[in-house]
């Protein structure tokens, strides 16, 4: 049972607890359920864990993954429970495998973004997004470690579906995560960038389903 | 989640420590309990999760099953001003309900500078400032904590404060309320019942009269309040209540790790030192009943990390035995455990080859005074000896980083003591060069110092503090001696805050107003530099007429009434007197463990036995 991995949801007030965070909260969390963690040989080790697709800082996930190894074997199917115990309130483990695929073949993500207008008609809105992202090109300014530069985000698109509520527009997409990684994010930058008319007052994302690069559900 | 703190909350720095939510907080049905508390820190979350008394009062008052007791930290300035214009005002973490729905508003105060912090975190949470205000029973709002030792400058806003440690003593009050509450008592009359609990101070029953020259001429008790209130204790530390299940934080925060409270009160009697005394007696838990408490509290947090916590950790008198027995469950677990202060006077490498196995980190002492002289006068029992002894072995060891702390200002210093400094530290560079192991990188000594801060209920309680120009003056003094010794840094204290320290901490009731005017002109989080203006300070004393100097740097009469004398933290004032007699007569009182002083803590025992 060398390498394992594990799906979990982070939600509610737990969506603001940071990467960094997040990994010091595991590693504590599994401590206290009983489980010991594998750690690095070496002058100053450390555990073995990793999250192959860090969430921002305020994004929900009801499919997020964590690999990790532990010193002995353990039954996996007693562990979700036992480790959601040991956890903060929002973080809910839904299920703990050996992993037949490595992280790097996470290659979508389905993310789905709630836009919340407070005085706009969000019929209007919906059918003006649909619009905006459906351009060849969505060409914006982002800031990265050589200084600002420009990108398009169109290609990192694969598929975006846009609709209505009564409280507001819900935008489903389904964004590359590796290679170019689209932080959902700026879907709404590029808004504020070329669309302020239409961006939202407030928004956030939710992640709902991991892909491969031939669209298979990511394990 | 209230929908403006959904907003907000992208938008600031570390958004997770205004969210709760944590690993073991407790969570009650607010329909089903009797009394709801908002237990305040005035201070950020960072600071005040780190506090073990928060953490230890959190859990012995949500023991009670009528009472759901909640965590409120002061927001930092991105958050304030986010909230401030959102209008969404302050919440507790558990319930997310603002403090306006609670039927206590508590304060942890342990710090004078913290006084603008309650103001504002009683405003922004739409509770109305001054007791006299709030009219009716509730909310009630109580605060404790070492600062409340002379809590004269915040007793307009406070109804009661808790004196001493809170275990017992608060869960006696929250019976009484949750009885007037049912009961329908006004609070007028529930304030006359409080104050017959032990350890419970009514500022409101009791009468001062000033003298022309702005002393104190009388304090009067009314309405049955006893004329002294008596601190309270913990007689039996080992059985009292400690928290195995503290709130495991999500994000960083600035000791995060499980502190484990080895003993209460200090053997040594430093008479510049509040905490030394005003923590008397001194109550030693067992070293079983700590490797107990230590080992589950790591299984129930997960923590990397554990600290033996006391006011002066190596004067436990089993701390080989405890380190041993924690080292045991530590060692295979990679968890760390580490001692927070170390006297030169009887450290051990061996207990510190033990501790720190794998890093070797810097060493840091408390030396206070530069001369044997000085440090008899302030009765800190280190030699010069013992000091270069220690860093003799630490070398020796491979440590290459010392830290010393002094204190300037303190009463008796001259220059002499002063230049003293600085030839210790030409000493204990000398001792590296003897007896280092290794050379390559060099020795890193770190000299820094602060302005004293005369404090109530020490023996030191009468004294003057210097001025800003003359602790300036002694600073540049030393800097000139420090500056030409390669490898030495030297760092100082500013001086304005000690100032405002020293102005509230032996302050009196003309004081409230001068808070007030500071928050009103913008002051909050003041312990942080930052956010700390002397200017502030020094209008708002100017607007009021009254004189920094008089609080700050005036020496006070044996026999002045002093603006704290109804609040008796078990210390008799004669002792206190006699510190300071031998103080001036460069002399050493010997520690508890040799001989018993008299300082009158025992009779706080109930029969029990002082463990000096």
């Amino acid at each position: 049972m060398d390498k394992l991995r594990l799906r979990f949801e982070k939600t509610g007030r737990a969506v603001y607890i940071s990467h960094l965070d997040l990994m010091h909260t595991m590693q504590r969390a599994f401590s206290r359920a009983g489980y010991r963690l594998k750690y690095s040989e070496g002058f100053n080790p450390h555990p073995n864990i990793s999250a192959p697709l860090p969430l921002s800082v305020g994004t929900a996930s009801i499919c997020d993954v964590l690999d990790f190894k532990l010193t002995e074997d353990v039954d996996l199917n007693e562990l979700p429970a036992r480790l959601t115990a040991a956890m903060p309130e929002g973080i809910v483990i839904k299920e703990c495998y050996e992993p037949e695929r490595k992280a790097t073949e996470l290659k979508y993500l389905e993310v789905e973004g709630r836009y919340e207008y407070d005085e706009r008609p969000l019929q209007d809105m919906a059918s003006a997004l649909r619009d905006f992202y459906a351009a060849d090109e969505i060409v914006i300014t982002r800031k990265t470690k050589r200084g600002e530069g420009e990108s398009d985000i169109r290609p990192a698109i694969r598929s975006i579906d846009i609709s209505a509520g009564a409280e507001h527009v819900t935008v489903r997409a389904v964004i590359s995560a590796q290679e170019p990684t689209l932080n959902p994010d700026l879907l709404v930058a590029a808004l504020r960038q070329k669309a302020p008319e239409i961006a939202p007052d407030f928004v956030q994302f939710t992640r709902l389903e991991t892909y491969c690069n031939n669209m298979e559900i990511f394990r | 989640m209230d929908k403006r703190l959904e907003r907000i909350l992208p938008r600031v720095q570390k958004p997770a420590r205004y969210t709760g939510g944590e690993y073991n907080q407790i969570i009650k049905d607010k329909n089903a309990v009797d009394v709801r508390m908002a237990f305040c820190f005035p201070d950020t979350y960072e600071i005040g999760m780190s506090n073990l008394g928060m953490s230890i009062l959190y859990h012995t008052m949500n023991s009670l099953d009528y009472v759901w007791c909640e965590r409120v930290y002061a927001p930092w300035s991105d958050m304030y001003e986010e909230m401030r214009k959102a209008a969404l005002p302050l919440y507790a973490l558990e319930s997310g309900d603002s403090l306006d729905k609670f039927d206590v508003i508590a304060f942890s105060i342990g710090y004078e500078m913290a006084y603008t912090t309650v103001l504002d975190m009683l405003d922004m949470g739409n509770i109305p400032l001054h007791a006299a205000e709030r009219t009716e029973l509730l909310p009630l709002v109580i605060a404790g904590g070492s600062a409340c030792v002379n809590a004269e400058p915040v007793t307009q806003f406070i109804d009661l404060f808790i004196i001493g440690e809170g275990e017992e003593v608060n869960n006696e009050l929250l019976a009484l309320l949750r009885r007037a509450k049912n009961e329908g008592w006004s609070k007028r009359d529930f304030l006359v019942r409080a104050s017959g609990i032990g350890g419970i101070y009514v500022p409101s029953l009791y009468d001062i009269a000033y003298n022309d020259d702005g002393t104190v001429a009388s304090i009067t008790a009314r309405e049955g309040a006893p004329e002294r209130v008596l601190k309270r204790i913990v007689a039996d530390l080992d059985s009292s209540p400690y928290p195995v299940n503290p709130i495991v934080p999500s994000t960083e925060i600035v000791h995060d790790k499980v502190n484990l409270e080895l003993f209460r009160g200090c053997v040594r009697g430093c008479r510049f030192c509040q905490a030394g005394h005003i923590y008397r007696p001194i109550r030693a838990k067992k070293p079983e009943t700590l490797i107990r408490q230590g080992i589950e509290t790591l299984k129930n947090t997960g923590h990397e990390e554990i600290t033996l916590l006391s006011l002066s950790t190596s004067d436990y008198r089993h701390l080989p035995e405890l380190c041993d027995g924690m080292l045991e469950y530590c060692s295979s677990r990679s968890i760390g455990l580490s001692l927070p202060s170390l006297r030169a006077d009887n450290f051990s490498m061996e207990l510190m080859e033990k501790l720190q196995r794998v890093r070797k980190s810097g060493l840091t002492f408390a030396v206070e005074g530069g001369s044997q002289r000085l440090r008899d006068a302030i009765n800190k029992n280190v030699t010069e000896d013992d000091l270069l002894h220690t860093c003799a072995i630490a070398f020796a060891g491979g440590w290459n980083t010392v830290k010393l702390y002094y204190m300037l200002g303190l009463p008796t210093e001259t220059d002499e003591d002063i230049l003293g400094i600085a030839e210790m530290a030409d000493k204990v560079l000398r001792c590296w060069r003897e007896n280092a192991k290794t050379k390559s990188r060099g020795v890193r000594l770190t000299i820094s110092t602060s302005c004293f801060i005369p404090k109530p209920h020490s023996p030191f309680q009468w004294e003057k503090q210097v001025s800003l120009e003359e602790y300036l003056r002694r600073v540049n003094l030393l800097r000139s001696r420090l500056s030409s010794m390669r490898g030495v840094t030297y760092n100082w204290h500013d001086a304005d805050t000690s100032v405002v320290e020293a102005l509230l901490s032996r302050g009196d009731r003309r004081l409230g107003p001068v808070i007030e005017e500071v928050w009103r002109n913008g002051g909050r989080l003041e312990a942080w530099y930052d956010f700390f203006s002397y200017e502030r300070w020094k209008n708002a004393m100017d607007k009021y007429g009254l004189s920094v100097d008089f609080y700050a740097s005036r020496e006070r009469s044996p026999d002045e009434v002093l603006p704290w004398d109804m609040i008796d933290e078990g210390i008799l004032k004669k002792h206190l007197l006699h510190e300071r007699e031998m103080c001036y007569a460069s002399e050493l009182s010997p520690d508890c463990r040799h001989q018993c002083s008299g300082c009158g803590a025992v009779r706080l025992m109930k029969g029990g036995r002082c463990d000096g």
